[in-house]
């Protein structure tokens, strides 16, 4: 956005109390780690203060006067808490020089209305600082996860040697005992093929039906919707206690009559239970492709010749391809995500990735759960990405075909 | 053979010579029919394998045929006693009952009886597996009369109350395992409360009522302003903070449990960096895992994206010069909030609390890992039910409950929003 208001120095009266303020802040926390939090307050309040002065009044150079902050303040950092003092240092002074010369130019006005009273400003900025800690919730726990999944030691927090960023503190240990321990193993095999075989059944007849769904007259849709979407709407807690039930009796009738494989059918039902719970994700995603599907798309293509078959794979489903994927990797993700249903429903042989970290998590065995999860977290950001690139070609494929 | 005047008065016709309305009726049907066809598969495999499952566990909270299976003559012969007189039945009672213990022993089902009747009654259990390897030995002609006999094996039949108990119990379908639902029990009297002791299920329902309604309202809190900040921002800003919102909400449930436990533990992130910033005393560690407290935070972080992205879709509705115009016409600050965009925002806030609400009151996982013993839900007495103390009829019942307050919410959503109107990402 351009700059909507022009931008004025501030007088001193209203830049020294501020940044004083904000001085005062790393003042209170490094001054209780060091004993008193009160001189904290006030030496740094005065120091930020004093160093704004100064570098308002007597030097002329805003670049220098940004480097002279960034470097102070981290030395600072380094003489009271080594490396990771120097390091939040670091971080601590770039925003100190960014910000004394926010205030002082005046730069926080530019991007405002002109019109916004003084009062409106600080709203304005506190609200965006509200946000940002509340973002920070969001991410912050997985971003915790990332670089204690290095952790030398088989602890659940950050080590000395890690703060100080010495290699001896981190390793790969938990990741070669992820790729090596048989159990971790097992269960990540057995996770990579329940969850593909589920999302194949539930995409197939997910696709079938959303497609059946949106056809312009289907008697009791809402009911059959309603139907569709309940694996969604009802608590996993409840789907798991009534499959657990019902597949025990299932799982007798096929080993007990039929003669069939224990393992087998414990695969079976595993499968088919997360193949239901992936289903109504495939139906709303698909369902919502297909709402700006152009129908006359397949009557010009049954008129020149194709027969229902050959117009669904060559006119209809390239362009709901786009749904149809995001909804699989939705039903995948369920499936491998998915802990309750696995737990009731299947024996120990078909332990899944999640099973194997929930048992480890009520156990506290290893650390390795953390490592499991870093790749997990990557994986997760692989599949978003997928799906929001997806999107966005299913909304240029739209915007192509004739309204 | 019609002429131009029989054309206009008789029904129209179609191309091939059927009355209009009859052919357009076909293609309707057929149209019907091909729609249901493509339908129909999914439809049946999820009947099967989910709605018919989740009906057997309805049927199973009410369904109590074993004390009538396993001791058919006992149940027929005490249809007649007087439970309320307190007076022990007679000889018949004892006589049909050891019949049946002795044909019930030998299919080996007296057992499973016992534990049914244990969940009523503590002691049963082990007065049936006691009195089953001595009543095995009795010859069901031979060594009648039973009365003397059998409270010689154990004192317990010389209880009026097991027999109560028993007669109790002994109907097919029962409303006995909803009672002990909600902390009460088949008695002979009728309905009574449970022994204070034994009070703990209504305490839980409660509990997790609260606690459900507490991380809605912290989701809402949490929630609002950063739907408003989104829906606001220009385009490219907002597409990058929505990854901050929409990483947590792909990443592995389990992923973020396990991050909340290491950030929440004795010795874990939050912990250790307060210690070190010297705002927490060493010794005086905060207790914020293992019990509501955990649960509250993990869990409002879990299912803070399902308030976010409602609320955010129908904040982007807004028009954003409402707020300004309120403004030139005079209002302040808060009255234009309050007043124009706060209404127009309140469907996102139902839609998104409703939501949150029954994805809160069924979880299990999180507070199961991170609620230790004052922090957990229903669905985890459910599970305890299930895998500990096999008790599958009051299971059923507890899930039939939460599955009845979880249909009453979607209902109410269905009419807030529409199910059609569910978006995902």
């Amino acid at each position: 956005m351009a700059a909507l208001t022009p931008i004025s120095r501030k007088p001193l009266s209203l830049v020294l109390p501020t940044v004083a303020g904000s001085g005062a802040v790393l003042g209170l926390f490094v001054g209780t780690a060091n004993g008193s939090g009160l001189l904290g307050i006030i030496i740094g309040g005065a120091l930020v203060a004093a160093l704004a002065y100064v570098l308002t009044q007597f030097l002329d150079n805003e670049k220098m006067g940004r480097w002279i902050t960034l470097a102070l303040v981290a030395v600072l950092g380094l003489f009271f808490a080594g490396i990771p003092g120097f390091v939040l240092g670091l971080l601590a002074g770039w925003f100190y020089g960014w910000f004394i010369y926010w205030m002082y130019e005046g730069r926080y006005r530019a991007r405002l209305q002109p019109y916004l009273t003084s009062g409106q400003v600080l709203w304005h900025y506190a609200f965006r600082v509200i946000c940002g800690a509340i973002f920070t919730f969001l991410i912050t726990p997985i971003l915790v996860v990332l670089p204690l999944s290095f952790n030398a030691q088989d602890f659940f927090t950050f080590t000395p040697e890690m703060l100080r960023f010495d290699p001896e503190g981190y390793s790969l240990k938990h990741y070669r005992d992820f790729f090596t321990n048989n159990e971790w193993q097992r269960s990540f095999k057995n996770s990579l093929i329940i969850a593909p075989i589920a999302t194949v059944i539930s995409v197939s007849l997910g696709t079938l039906a959303a497609i059946g769904l949106s056809q312009s007259h289907v008697p009791g849709r809402r009911a059959i919707m309603a139907m569709l979407i309940s694996p969604m709407i009802v608590p996993l807690i409840i789907s798991a206690t009534g499959m657990f039930f019902f597949y025990s009796s299932i799982g007798n009738f096929l080993e007990g009559t039929l003669g069939m494989n224990k393992n087998f059918v414990g695969y079976i039902k595993v499968v088919l239970a997360h193949a239901v719970l992936g289903v109504p994700f495939v139906i709303i995603t698909v369902t919502a492709t297909l709402v700006g599907f152009d129908r006359s798309l397949t009557r010009a293509a049954a008129n020149m010749g194709a027969d229902p078959v050959t117009t669904f794979f060559r006119v209809q489903m390239p362009l709901i391809l786009p749904g149809v994927i995001s909804g699989g990797l939705f039903a995948f993700i369920t499936s491998f995500d998915e802990v309750v249903v696995v737990l009731f429903v299947g024996s120990a042989s078909q332990k899944t990735l999640p099973w194997q970290m929930f048992t480890g998590l009520r156990e506290q065995i290893s650390p390795t759960i953390l490592a499991v999860a870093t790749i997990l977290v990557v994986i997760s950001i692989a599949l978003l990405t997928t799906v929001e690139l997806l999107r966005r070609r299913s909304e240029r494929l739209r915007g192509m075909s004739p309204a | 053979m019609a002429d131009a005047t029989a054309t206009q008065d008789g029904p129209m016709l179609a191309a091939d010579g059927t009355p209009l309305k009859q052919s357009l009726a076909r293609s309707l049907r057929r149209e019907k029919t091909r729609a249901l066809m493509l339908i129909a598969p999914l439809l049946i495999f999820v009947l099967l394998s989910f709605l018919i499952p989740i009906a057997s566990m309805l049927f199973r909270s009410v369904e109590n045929g074993i004390v009538q299976e396993t001791l058919p003559e006992t149940v027929a012969a005490l249809a007649s006693w007087d439970e309320t007189s307190g007076e022990l039945p007679g000889e018949e009672v004892y006589a049909a009952f050891a019949r049946d213990m002795i044909i019930a022993v030998d299919a080996k089902t007296h057992t499973r009886l016992g534990t049914r009747l244990n969940y009523e009654e503590t002691g049963m259990s082990s007065m049936f597996r006691k009195s089953g390897r001595k009543i095995k030995k009795l010859d069901p002609v031979a060594d009648a009369p039973f009365k003397d006999k059998l409270i010689d094996i154990h004192d317990g039949w010389g209880e009026a109350r097991t027999w109560a108990v028993i007669k109790t119990h002994s109907v097919a379908i029962t409303n006995g395992y909803f009672l002990n639902a909600v902390d009460m029990q088949r008695t002979p009297e009728g309905a009574a409360s449970q022994p204070e002791s034994k009070q703990i299920l209504l305490t839980l329902f409660g509990r997790t009522l609260q606690m459900s309604l507490i991380i809605t309202l912290s989701c809402i809190i949490l929630g609002y302003p950063v739907a408003w900040i989104l829906a606001n921002l220009p385009m490219r800003t907002s597409n990058l903070l929505m990854i901050l919102v929409l990483l947590p909400f792909w990443t592995s449930l389990l992923v973020r449990t396990s991050a909340w436990k290491v950030m929440l533990q004795q010795q874990g992130v939050i912990n250790e960096t307060l210690v070190w910033l010297g705002l927490v005393d060493d010794a005086a560690r905060l207790v914020i895992i293992n019990n509501q407290i955990g649960t509250i935070i993990a869990m409002t972080h879990i299912l803070l994206p399902f308030m976010i992205l409602p609320m955010y879709s129908v904040m982007q509705t807004i028009p954003p010069y409402y707020l300004r115009a309120a403004k030139s016409l005079g209002a302040t600050n808060w009255t234009a909030f309050w007043r124009v965009y706060f209404p127009q925002s309140i469907p996102g806030i139902g839609a998104g609390s409703i939501l949150v609400f029954i994805l809160a009151i069924g979880y299990y996982i999180t507070p199961e890992i991170v609620g230790g013993t004052k922090g957990v839900f229903i669905s985890n007495r459910i599970a305890y039910h299930i895998s500990s103390s096999l008790n599958w009829g009051l299971a059923a019942a507890l899930g039939t409950i939460l599955l009845a307050v979880v249909l009453i919410l979607y209902w109410a959503y269905d009419k807030i929003v529409g199910i059609d109107n569910v978006k995902l990402g």
